[in-house]
Formats: structure tokens, sequence, C-alpha cells
């Protein structure tokens, strides 16, 4: 392999991309933060369980779709990465209706 | 030398000429294999929701995770908080790193792929702490695979399989990054005219965050 120097042309940073990243970070950390006041605020039950399940998909699409950059991939690709993720809804249908039989078995 | 390159894969991209949904081949695969990672992970934390709605008791995240280092009082959920943001932060930079290199800036992929590592390898040994802290307990028994202090044994089974599947993942993770560092330091990527391959590793670094927001929520929160 020679090792010579490649002559590279370096772009200058691109202001708006950097500080639209940086502003999905902060979303990011705010919902964390939101979450850690609920967790000590709202007392255990389907409310609060409801509301952390919407507030780690609202995390995840930002990652998903910024961090990850799906949401501006072509949009056969978004579909053959997001429809397959269906079928995870059945598997917690099923195996949590599972879960509620067994314990009714068990106690 | 870098433009005859692009030329000949152009034309041979998937024989047609143009790839299919505008990625290159590479790209895609990496977009299959965490779909896939996606279904393992699903599959874990949906049997640990199983084994949790069959329980009659179940141990509160906020009374075993408790503890921080060098600190001898009580701090819910403080130090997983920690580990939490400071994923999301490596996150940050690595999308920063690959910023860098669609501008073809070398040190600039450097520095934020560096800062990367860093953040992994700190997430590490976060949880090697939390691990060992968890085995430990509180003098009564602690945690194994098959003795649970705090409740039900499943929960510390589910809690090392998940959480240890999940680090395995950052430790590869910091592995590949050192790779796509060690080839930026290098020069490979100067010589091949594109840094795709931090985009690449990018995707999968941000796929170990987004399990972790899961887990998070799972583990710790719910």
């Amino acid at each position: 392999m020679s090792v010579e120097e490649t002559k590279v042309e370096v772009k200058p940073v691109d202001k708006a991309k950097v500080r639209h990243l940086v502003k999905i970070a902060v979303y990011l950390f705010i919902i964390t933060a939101v979450e850690f006041v609920i967790a000590f605020t709202i007392g255990p039950g389907t409310m609060r369980t409801i509301l952390f399940i919407m507030l780690t998909i609202l995390k995840a699409f930002y990652i998903v779709d910024e961090f990850m950059h799906l949401g501006h991939e072509a949009k056969g690709l978004r579909m053959a990465i997001i429809y397959p993720l269906v079928l995870v809804l059945w598997l917690i249908l099923a195996l949590l209706m599972e879960g509620g039989y067994i314990h009714n078995v068990r106690f | 030398m870098s433009s005859s390159t692009v030329t000949a894969s152009s034309t041979n991209v998937w024989n047609g000429g143009q790839s299919p949904f505008n990625v290159s081949y590479g790209k895609l695969m990496m977009w299959i294999f965490l779909l896939s990672d996606a279904f393992t992970f699903s599959a874990l934390l949906v049997a640990y929701g199983m084994v949790r709605y069959s329980a009659d008791f179940w141990p509160s995240a906020e009374v075993v995770f408790s503890a921080i280092p060098f600190y001898h009082g009580n701090a819910p959920l403080v130090f997983v908080g920690i580990m939490t943001f400071i994923l999301i932060l490596s996150s940050v930079t690595m999308v920063l790193a690959v910023e860098a290199g669609s501008r073809m800036d070398r040190l600039g992929v450097q520095k934020w792929m560096g800062w990367t590592i860093v953040g992994g390898l700190t997430f590490l040994g976060c949880q090697a702490w939390e691990w060992s802290h968890f085995i430990h307990g509180t003098g009564l028994g602690g945690a194994s695979l098959s003795w649970n202090e705090y409740g039900p044994p499943d929960f510390a089974g589910f809690f090392f399989f998940i959480t240890g599947f999940h680090g395995t993942h950052v430790f590869s993770g910091v592995v590949l990054n050192y790779l796509i560092y060690y080839n930026t330091v290098r020069g490979v990527y100067d010589r091949r005219g594109s840094y795709e391959m931090v985009e690449k590793v990018g995707l999968y670094w941000h796929f170990v965050d987004l399990v972790w927001v899961f887990v998070f929520t799972f583990f710790y929160l719910v």
C-alpha cells in the first residue's frame, strides 16, 4: 500500500446542520429529564406506564429519524425497516396475554 | 485515483447502474442487520415483560438501583441516569463525526470519533460498577442467576442477560469505532475519497443507543 499524501479538499462546517443535530440532542436530554421527573412524582400505574412508553417511542423516533438519518432515506428503505417491526406488536400482545394466564394459574 | 474508483463502482452498482433505495450495498446491509438485531432485543424485552406479568411480586428498580460511587446515601436511579446521558452524548459526538466525514474533514472525524470511543468506554465502566454493586448486594446474598435478594431470581437473570447482551453490543461498537478511527488516522478514507465507513459504524452506534433507551424504560422506569 502506498503511503503517499493525498490532497483532499475539506469543505467548511455546515453550521445549520450542526445546529439542527444539537437541537435534536437537546430534545433527547429534555425527554429523559421529564422521564425522571415522572418517575418520582407519579405513582406506579397504567397511566405512568403509558406515559413512559410514549416518551420512549418519541426518543426512538428522534434517534432513528435524525441521528440514523432514516427520515431522509428513500421511501422504500423507510418502509422496509419500519413495517417488519409490526410483528413485534403481535409478540407483545401474545406474550403479555400468556403472562396474564400464567399469573391466573399460579396465584 | 479516487474519481476512477467512484466511476467504476457507479456503473456496477447492483448491475443496473443505480442502487435500489439510493444507498450503497454496505449501508443497506447494515440496516437489514440492525432490523434483525431489533427483533432479538424485542424478543428479550417482551419475554421479560411476560415473566414480570406472570409474577405476583416484582422488585422496584428505584429500590434495587439506588447507589452511586463515592457516596453512601440513597440516590435512586441517579447512576443509571448518568449512564443514559453518557450514551446519548456519545451518539451526538458520533453524528458530528459523520458530519465531519461528509466534508472530508479528517481531523474533525478523528476528534469526534475519539470522543465517541471515550464515551463508549465510560459507559462500559459504569456498567461494570452497576453489575458489581448488584451482584454483591446489601449483605443478603446479592444477586446471581439463581438467587436475588431483592425478589424473584428471574429479575436478576433477565437483568444480567439483557444488559449483558447490550453491553456486548457496546463493546463491539467500541471495537468497530476504534478500527474506523485507526483507518481515519492512517488516511485510508482520504485515499478512498469517501468517509462512508464512518456512517456505517455510526448507524450501529446509534442503534446501541436506541436499545439502551428501551432497556432504560423497561428495566428502570416502568
